[in-house]
C-alpha cells in the first residue's frame, strides 16, 4: 500500500492514524500513508473529500484530533507552521502584492535572519533556476499566471524545505497554461529533488505528475498506488469511476465462474467482467469497462479476430471527435445502454455516421466487477 | 457625425454639472464664503469704534501671548495622543470583526461599536460624567473595594479628556480599518506564517502595509475630529481643559473679539492641514488613495 521509501532513508512524510472532526462530520478519517524522499505524491479526490484539511494539517494550520504526522522523521505535534520544515504553494498563490518579485522570494530568508546581501543573492539565484532571472524588480501583478506560479514555487523552494505542499495551484489557470505548467511542475520537481505533496481534484494532473497517488473519498484513502495501478487495477468502484473515463454498469451477478462474473445489468444487458474482490452469485454488482478496452467493427466479422469476447450490436449515438482522444457513444441495441468506445488513432472509423449500426466487443479480462457499494454511494 | 458627438459630450457635461450643483452650492455657501469672511476678519484690527484697519495684530497676539501658544501645542499633542490610542484600541477591534468573528458575529460586533452613536455626543459625555465624578459610580466602587481611601475625583484630568476623546472617535477609526482589513486575503497571512514569520513579523510586513491607507484615513479623520472637538474636552476637562476650540469660543462669544477668534480659527485650520500633510509624508501614502478608504 504505502509508497516504498528509498533504502534505509526514513520517509519525508509519514501520517499515522490521522483523524480530524469538524462539528458534525469527520473530515479526515484515520488516514495513514508514507511519502518517500524526493518523490511526487498526489492526494486526489472530489471537493469536500477532506484533502484540503489533510494538507492543512501537514502544513500545521490545523491540528489533528488524533494520530501523528512526522516530517523528516520528526513528529510535528505542537509544532507551529512557521517552525515546520514545510512550505506551501497556495491555491491562489498568495504572493505578497506589497512586495516585488525578489522581495517575495527573499521573504522567508529574511524571517530566518539571513543577511540582506546573502538573501538577495539566493533569491536571484533561485529566480534564475525557475527561469525568471532578472525579473526580481518587477511587481507581482506585472507577471503572467505561469510566471506567478513559478515565483510562488521559488519563494518556497529557496527555503530548502523537506516537503513542498501544493494546494491545487493549477486550478485558476486556463487550460492551455495548465497543460504547460503540469510539465513544468514535473520538471521543477525532478530538478530540485524536493518531495512534493500535491492535492488536486483533477485526475489527469494526478496521473501525469505523480509517482504515487492517494485517492481520497469521504475522509479516507480508497487506494494508494502508482498512477498505473490506479488506472489498470482500481481497488474500489470509487477509484474505477473517478480515475480516468469508464463505462459504469450496475446490475446483478447471475453467475460467478472463478475470476469471471456473468453480469445481468439493470438495463437488461448480459456482459462478462473480471471479479475484483469478493462477489457472490445473486449479489448486486458494479462493472466498469474502459473505453479503450472495447473494440468497434462495422460488422461482427470485423471482430472475429478477438476470440472469447462477446460481440454486441450497437447504434452510433454521437461522435466525440478530439484528435487522438476521439471516442464514439454507442447505444447497445437490446438494452439501449449508452456505451463509450475509444476510436483507434489510425482514423479508420473517422467516417462513422450517427445512427449507423455497428458491432462492438470488449475484453472481459479488462472489465472490472465489484460488489455494489452501500446505498449512500 | 462630429457635431452629434460634440452635442452628446456637451449634454453629458451639463448633466454632471447639474448633479454636482447641490454639493458645489453647499460647499460654496457654507464653507468657502464664511471662510473668506473670516479670513478678512482675521486680518484687521479695531482702531476706534466701528473703524478697522488691515493688520497682522491678531496673529501677533497669538505668538506673543504664551497662554494661547501653549494651549495650541497642548491641543495638538493631546489630539495626537488620542489618535494613537484610538488606533491601538480600534485595531484589535477591527481585526476581531474581520478576521476572528464568523458570519453574523462580525456584523453584530460592528453594530455594538455603532450603538453608542445612536445617542447624542452630549448625552454620551454626560454618561462619562455620571461614571467618573467624585460622587459617581466608579469612585464609589473604588472606595468600596478599599482601593482608595475615599471617593476621588476622576473628572477634570487630562487622562479623562483622552478617555472621552478616544471613546468618541473609536467608530471613525474602526470603519476604515474594517474596510482595509476585510480586503486582506487570509491566505497572505497564512503564506507569511508558512514562510516562517512570527506573529509580529506578519503584522509588520503584511498586515500593516496592506492596511496602511485605512490606518492613515482613520488617523486623519480622528485627528481632525479630536482637534476640533469642543464638547468633550470642556465637559470632561472642566476649567483646566485648555482646549484650543475653547479659546476660539471665548474670543467669539465671551470677549466678542471676532477678529481674534477668526485668527485662531485659521491657525487651527493650518495646524490640522500641516499635521495631515506630515502624516501622509511619514506614512508614504497618497491623499487620493487614502480618501478612497474613508
Amino acid at each position: 500500500m504505502a509508497a516504498v521509501s528509498a533504502a534505509g532513508a526514513p520517509p519525508d512524510l509519514e501520517a499515522r492514524g490521522v483523524v480530524k472532526r469538524f462539528a458534525d462530520h469527520v473530515a479526515v478519517d484515520n488516514v495513514s500513508f508514507n511519502v518517500a524522499r524526493g518523490s511526487f505524491f498526489s492526494i486526489l479526490g472530489p471537493s469536500g473529500c477532506g484533502k484540503t484539511t489533510l494538507l492543512r494539517m501537514i502544513a500545521g494550520f490545523i491540528a489533528p484530533d488524533t494520530g501523528d504526522i512526522q516530517i523528516g522523521g520528526r513528529s510535528m505535534a505542537g509544532v507551529a507552521p512557521n517552525r515546520r520544515p514545510v512550505n506551501m504553494v497556495f491555491q491562489h498563490l498568495a504572493l505578497f502584492p506589497m512586495m516585488n518579485v525578489a522581495e517575495n522570494v527573499a521573504f522567508g530568508l529574511a524571517r530566518r535572519g539571513v543577511a540582506r546581501v546573502e538573501r538577495n543573492r539566493k533569491a536571484e539565484a533561485m529566480l534564475e533556476r525557475v527561469g525568471l532571472g532578472g525579473a526580481g524588480a518587477k511587481r507581482v501583478d506585472e507577471l503572467s499566471g505561469g510566471q506567478r506560479q513559478r515565483v510562488a514555487i521559488a519563494r518556497s523552494l529557496v527555503l530548502e524545505p523537506t516537503l513542498l505542499l501544493l494546494d491545487e495551484p493549477l486550478g485558476a489557470l486556463d487550460l492551455k497554461l495548465r497543460e504547460h505548467m503540469k510539465i513544468e511542475l514535473k520538471q521543477l520537481q525532478s530538478a530540485f529533488g524536493t518531495t512534493f505533496v500535491y492535492i488536486t481534484h483533477d485526475q489527469s494532473e494526478a496521473l501525469v505528475l505523480s509517482d504515487h497517488v492517494g485517492v481520497m473519498n469521504r475522509g479516507h484513502f480508497e487506494q494508494l498506488g502508482t498512477p498505473q495501478e490506479l488506472y489498470y487495477a482500481p481497488a474500489t468502484p470509487f477509484v474505477a469511476a473517478f480515475v480516468g473515463a469508464n463505462n459504469r454498469m450496475t446490475g446483478k451477478a447471475s453467475a460467478v465462474n472463478g475470476e469471471m462474473v456473468e453480469v445481468a445489468t439493470d438495463s437488461g444487458w448480459q456482459i462478462r467482467a473480471r471479479r475484483n474482490g469478493p462477489v457472490t452469485a445473486g449479489s448486486m454488482v458494479e462493472a466498469f469497462v474502459r473505453p479503450e478496452a472495447a473494440t468497434i467493427g462495422r460488422t461482427s466479422a470485423d471482430l472475429a479476430a478477438l476470440p472469447g469476447q462477446m460481440v454486441h450490436a450497437g447504434e452510433v449515438e454521437s461522435l466525440l471527435f478530439d484528435g487522438a482522444n476521439s471516442a464514439v457513444l454507442v447505444r447497445e441495441v437490446t438494452s439501449r445502454f449508452e456505451f463509450r468506445i475509444a476510436l483507434p488513432q489510425t482514423g479508420r472509423y473517422a467516417d462513422l455516421k450517427v445512427g449507423e449500426r455497428i458491432a462492438f466487443s470488449f475484453d472481459p479480462e479488462r472489465a472490472a466487477c465489484f460488489a455494489a457499494r452501500a446505498a449512500h454511494a | 457625425m462630429l457635431e452629434a458627438t460634440a452635442t452628446a459630450d456637451w449634454h453629458r457635461r451639463l448633466m454632471l454639472g447639474l448633479l454636482l450643483a447641490p454639493a458645489l452650492l453647499w460647499l460654496f455657501a457654507l464653507i468657502v464664503l464664511p471662510h473668506l469672511d473670516l479670513a478678512l476678519l482675521s486680518f484687521r484690527e479695531p482702531v476706534a469704534p466701528r473703524v478697522y484697519q488691515p493688520s497682522l495684530a491678531q496673529y501677533r497676539t497669538f505668538f506673543t501671548e504664551p497662554l494661547y501658544w501653549h494651549v495650541f501645542v497642548r491641543t495638538a499633542t493631546l489630539s495626537a495622543i488620542a489618535t494613537a490610542l484610538t488606533l491601538l484600541i480600534a485595531f484589535p477591534v477591527a481585526w476581531t470583526i474581520t478576521k476572528l468573528a464568523r458570519g453574523r458575529m462580525g456584523a453584530l460586533l460592528f453594530v455594538v461599536c455603532l450603538i453608542p452613536f445612536w445617542v447624542s455626543e452630549t448625552v454620551r459625555t454626560l454618561g462619562w460624567m455620571i461614571l467618573l465624578r467624585e460622587s459617581g459610580v466608579l469612585p464609589g466602587l473604588l472606595a468600596h473595594l478599599g482601593l482608595t481611601n475615599g471617593p476621588v475625583e476622576l473628572l477634570y484630568h487630562d487622562a479623562t479628556i483622552l478617555v472621552g476623546l478616544v471613546y468618541t472617535s473609536l467608530l471613525f477609526m474602526v470603519v476604515p480599518l474594517v474596510g482595509s482589513l476585510e480586503s486582506l486575503d487570509n491566505s497572505l497571512i497564512e503564506a507569511a506564517y508558512d514562510l516562517g514569520s512570527s506573529g509580529f513579523a506578519i503584522l509588520r510586513k503584511i498586515v500593516i502595509p496592506h492596511a496602511a491607507p485605512g490606518i492613515t484615513a482613520g488617523c486623519i479623520v480622528v485627528f481632525m475630529l479630536t482637534l476640533g472637538n469642543y464638547l468633550t474636552p470642556t465637559l470632561l476637562g472642566g476649567k483646566n481643559s485648555l482646549w484650543f476650540t475653547e479659546q476660539i469660543y471665548s474670543q467669539f462669544i465671551t470677549r466678542f473679539n471676532w477678529e481674534q477668534g477668526a485668527a485662531f480659527g485659521f491657525l487651527l485650520l493650518a495646524l490640522s492641514t500641516a499635521m495631515v500633510w506630515l502624516g501622509l509624508k511619514l506614512s508614504g501614502q497618497r491623499f487620493s488613495d487614502v480618501m478612497r478608504r474613508t
